[in-house]
């Protein structure tokens, strides 16, 4: 598990204002459980590395392994891989890693995820799975973005809604034309208005930079979710 | 210069088998060092949480990686770039907990 397997770009999409998806053909890749991530490494020509870790936004088996990269700015590798990278180059990578910010088809359990900006992606890879097994178990994704420009995955995820998942905004900066409220930052009564209540007894998954991370975790426990149903994945940037 | 220890009281295995060499080990070291990392359970030394590796604070850089408990900050474990391979420095990591890879084993030297 600890070997480097070449992985070619095989297209590349842009998916935000300022990311995009990256569609990578690993052979030898086993595939993945829905929420983990992997480790991609850059050489430049003078033999200098560069390592970061990227959430897997596809899921199941196969060689053909899904990421979606939001540009850092004054990044070391993700400007590289917004900007620069291009069909045929060849990458990196050593994974699937993580088995802790997983979600399991076999898990009837209700979900509640929650996103802040490029964190949603681990939580894309949950919603396809359980959508992919036709899992009956009640989930929910409750995403914070910026602005529907910063949106990841907002068509794909809008056409899987259904009665077993619903999906709401939060925007921070500007909402879509003739959205209902004002844009802001996740508040408790947003988080009671959209999320499944602490007696559903959800499992919570929560992905995003630190800060937001640190932020809705706060308000789920201050909601009654226990603190060792909430599991978080935090990012802190390049 | 004094002769060999006595052996103390109680020492060997409960089986009263006698101390071997670290290669009767290696099987079982082996499995603690294939432990799935994110959810083995670290205690710290420090004030005694225990969490899910994957809930620690984690520090990466070019030399490698600084891992914190989460309840104190103190340092559990440091993993460092070297040379030929990784340097594993245990700092107030009491124990690490995890289930084996392949779903658990008989115990050792059965």
């Amino acid at each position: 598990m600890s070997g480097w397997l070449a992985a070619r770009v095989a297209e590349v999409v842009p998916a935000s204002a300022s990311g995009r998806v990256l569609v990578l053909d690993v052979p030898g890749w086993p595939g993945n459980l829905a929420g983990q991530h992997l480790d991609l490494r850059l050489t430049a020509e003078d033999g200098y590395q560069a390592v970061r870790s990227y959430s897997v936004a596809s899921v199941g088996a196969g060689e053909r392994v899904e990421l979606a990269v939001d540009e850092v700015p004054d990044g070391e590798v993700s400007p590289y891989l917004v900007q620069d990278v291009r069909p045929g180059d060849v990458l990196e990578v050593r994974g699937p890693l993580g088995r802790y910010f997983v979600w399991q088809p076999e898990d009837p359990g209700p979900v509640q995820l929650v996103a802040g900006g490029s964190g949603v992606v681990p939580l894309v890879a949950m919603v396809r799975a359980h959508a992919a097994a036709r899992s009956p178990a009640p989930f929910r994704l409750l995403c914070s973005v910026r602005t529907p420009a910063d949106a990841f995955y907002r068509p794909e995820l809008e056409a899987l809604v259904d009665d077993a998942f619903r999906l709401d905004w939060v925007w921070t900066r500007a909402a879509p034309p003739g959205w209902p409220g004002t844009p802001g930052r996740l508040t408790a009564a947003g988080l009671a208005a959209a999320a499944l209540p602490p007696e559903a007894g959800p499992t919570v998954y929560v992905c995003g930079p630190t800060g937001f991370v640190e932020a809705a975790a706060s308000l789920l426990v201050a909601a009654g979710h226990p603190p060792g149903r909430i599991r978080t994945e935090r990012f802190g940037g390049s | 210069m004094t002769g060999p220890h006595p052996p103390r009281p109680g020492a060997g295995t409960p089986a009263g088998r006698p101390p071997v060499d670290g290669n009767a080990a290696a099987g079982l070291l082996g499995e603690v060092l294939a432990v799935e990392v994110t959810t083995a359970v670290a205690e710290c030394r420090g004030c005694g949480a225990h969490a899910p590796l994957a809930q620690a604070v984690v520090e990466v850089d070019a030399a490698g990686a600084l891992v914190r408990c989460r309840g104190c900050t103190r340092t559990l474990l440091t993993v460092l770039h070297v040379p030929g391979g990784v340097r594993l420095e245990v700092g107030c990591l009491a124990a690490l907990t995890g289930a084996a890879p392949t779903g658990g084993a008989p115990g050792a030297g059965g």
